[in-house]
């Protein structure tokens, strides 16, 4: 007597079976699009902006004229931005993953605290735009400078960079503070000798990566009113300034079909910069995370 | 040998006074800084709550949430925030309709069936698309996709909702796939073994063990996605064009209630005027409308939590 009839469980199995594969094709489908679609962007923008990449495109002010227009003011805006940004982001994250990670006590503040911050990564950039408007540019005075732009955006990527923070520190090992601990090392020497050099990639890594979605942000640069045509650059953190998204935000407005081509050799440019970034973070965190 | 003895240095290290000074100050300033974050959520609040209190002493909140027409800039304005909403919506249901099959899609590729090289690959690629500039997205849309759209279907206009709303998916696609997948690679593998193990096949495990686990971790993702739709401003600003209007149709041009500000923000509305005062209040709704998402986004991922 045959306990199982092949040819019967064939005839059942076959169908799952080639459901399974045809919709395993289809989930890699839905993968490849994101890919897809990528590729045709990077692809359209080289294609449209390749050409326009000249030497005079980096030492050019901005203008009205497609022939004569380049990225300096931008540029080296973005450069004032980012420099002003980066330590007061820096200061103000990783103080405040220290204290939630090593200080706080475990109490209803503190909760509050944390869910404030994941609430604050969801609140929209426009909505931070509104905020420097109020808080920096009009109660401040400090107008429409680096100075405000940048306190805006550290406000903007500091739960980006305390979470990140967080998990950096929260990954270094209780063996490894109580063997400091027991040394006779304070807490604080602890924490500046021991926790923060361990878990120094991690924070940098995110911080690069806030740093570079700062790069790309343009929504709370219009709201403030950060100017697209200027003709200087900033030489202090309270002049105005230009940068390269706001400076493609006004170009891909502009009527002349040449402004196409120029906005895509400036996305290009700003790619560039925020892939180079992006890669650096890749790198220290393969290469300098350590595992205990 | 020196002629301390050692409790005689411990002593005199314990008794410095720099060092007593720091570790007394430290938590305090960290402290301080770490209320700049509330300070920040407070400080939304309140800017946006006192400027649209304002607007509404000069335009009645009925009008605000009953009128269907948004007109700001006419001689005789028109501040009904439905015809806005409606914009955003409209953005918002075709960015989550193509965003939430290709993601979870992607996700259930990613934690079920690719092999840990291909994951390794296709992972930091979906980064890269999630770090793109909205504004570079934006130009993308209006350049590529609208002309792409107009020679398939020509009624459509140069500023639509369509082409904005699916480059707005593609740009979600990378968060729905990635916190999808965390959600589902957190299902532990026992429980797959036993639906293998029973006889089913890898996509009948799929839908019927690993999805329902991850649920929850699956709505939190969607949820999340619908916020970032909501709350993002550049691609609509550019490639939806800036009519608002209360209808269904997603051919014509549209403003969202993000679009408004930037329209406002890059004029020059006078300080102190109906039309700055506006740009408050329409911030306010947009802000009340992605925390209410982000509260429920972690409302689901509470529950997801709890399971394991």
């Amino acid at each position: 007597m045959e306990l199982i009839n092949k040819n019967e469980i064939g005839k059942k199995l076959s169908g799952r079976l080639l459901l399974n594969k045809t919709m395993k094709y289809i989930f890699l489908l839905c993968t490849l699009v994101g890919l897809v679609v990528l590729a045709t962007l990077l692809i359209d923008t080289i294609i449209d902006g390749w050409s326009y990449l000249s030497a005079e495109f980096f030492t050019n002010f901005s203008s009205s004229r497609p022939d004569n227009a380049g990225i300096r003011g931008a540029l080296i805006g973005t450069l004032w931005l980012m420099a002003t940004t980066a330590p007061i982001a820096i200061i103000l994250s990783v103080g405040t993953a220290l204290y939630l990670e090593e200080y706080a006590p475990k109490n209803k503040i503190t909760d509050f605290i944390k869910i404030n911050i994941s609430n604050l990564a969801g609140v929209p950039s426009v909505v931070f735009g509104l905020l420097g408007l109020t808080l920096f540019v009009r109660m401040a005075g400090l107008g429409n400078s680096v100075l405000a732009a940048a306190l805006t955006m550290s406000l903007m990527i500091l739960p980006v960079i305390v979470v990140a923070s967080q998990e950096a520190i929260r990954s270094v090992p209780s063996s490894i503070r109580e063997a400091s601990i027991g040394m006779g090392a304070t807490k604080w020497q602890t924490i500046t000798r021991v926790i923060l050099p361990a878990s120094l990639p991690g924070i940098i890594t995110g911080i690069i990566l806030a740093l570079s979605r700062a790069i790309g942000e343009t929504a709370p640069l219009v709201v403030i009113g950060i100017p697209t045509i200027l003709l200087f650059t900033p030489t202090s953190v309270f002049d105005t300034f230009s940068a390269l998204p706001m400076q493609i935000f006004s170009w891909v407005k502009m009527p002349n079909p040449e402004f196409q081509s120029i906005t895509a050799a400036a996305i290009l440019v700003l790619l560039f910069i925020l892939f180079l970034m992006n890669s650096v973070a890749i790198y220290i965190r393969n290469k300098y995370s350590k595992r205990f | 040998m020196s002629d301390y003895n050692i409790r005689e240095m411990i002593d005199n290290k314990k008794g410095r006074r720099s060092t007593v000074f720091i570790e007394k100050m430290v938590p305090i300033i960290l402290l301080v800084i770490t209320s700049v974050s509330v300070l920040t959520t407070i400080g939304i609040l309140v800017t946006l709550l006192s400027e649209t209190v304002m607007f509404f002493t000069r335009v009645s909140p009925i009008e605000f949430l009953t009128s269907t027409e948004w007109s700001a800039f006419s001689s005789d304005p028109q501040w009904g925030i439905f015809a806005l909403i409606m914009g955003t919506l409209k953005i918002t249901v075709i960015a989550v309709a193509f965003a939430v099959p290709i993601g979870l899609g992607a996700a259930i590729y990613l934690s079920e069936y690719a092999s840990d090289r291909v994951r390794r690959v296709i992972k930091p690629i979906l980064e890269i698309l999630a770090g793109i500039p909205t504004v570079v997205y934006g130009f993308f849309a209006l350049t590529f996709v609208t002309p792409l759209i107009r020679s398939i279907w020509p009624e459509v206009n140069l500023f639509n909702a369509i082409s904005p709303g699916l480059v707005v998916g593609v740009m979600i696609i990378p968060m729905i796939a990635s916190l999808s997948e965390d959600a589902m690679s957190s299902v532990p593998n026992s429980m797959r073994e036993g639906a293998l193990g029973l006889g089913s096949t890898r996509l009948e495990t799929v839908f019927k063990v690993v999805l329902p686990a991850a649920v929850s971790g699956i709505m939190a993702s969607i949820v999340l996605a619908v916020s970032r739709a909501i709350g993002e401003t550049m691609i609509v600003s550019i490639a939806a064009g800036s009519t608002p209007n209360a209808s269904l149709n997603i051919m014509e041009s549209l403003q969202t209630m993000t679009g408004f500000i930037v329209q406002v923000a890059s004029g020059d509305a006078t300080y102190g005027s109906d039309v700055y005062f506006s740009l408050y209040a329409v911030g306010m709704t947009l802000f009340v409308f992605t925390l209410l998402m982000n509260v429920i986004a972690q409302w689901f991922s509470r529950k997801f939590r709890e399971e394991y």
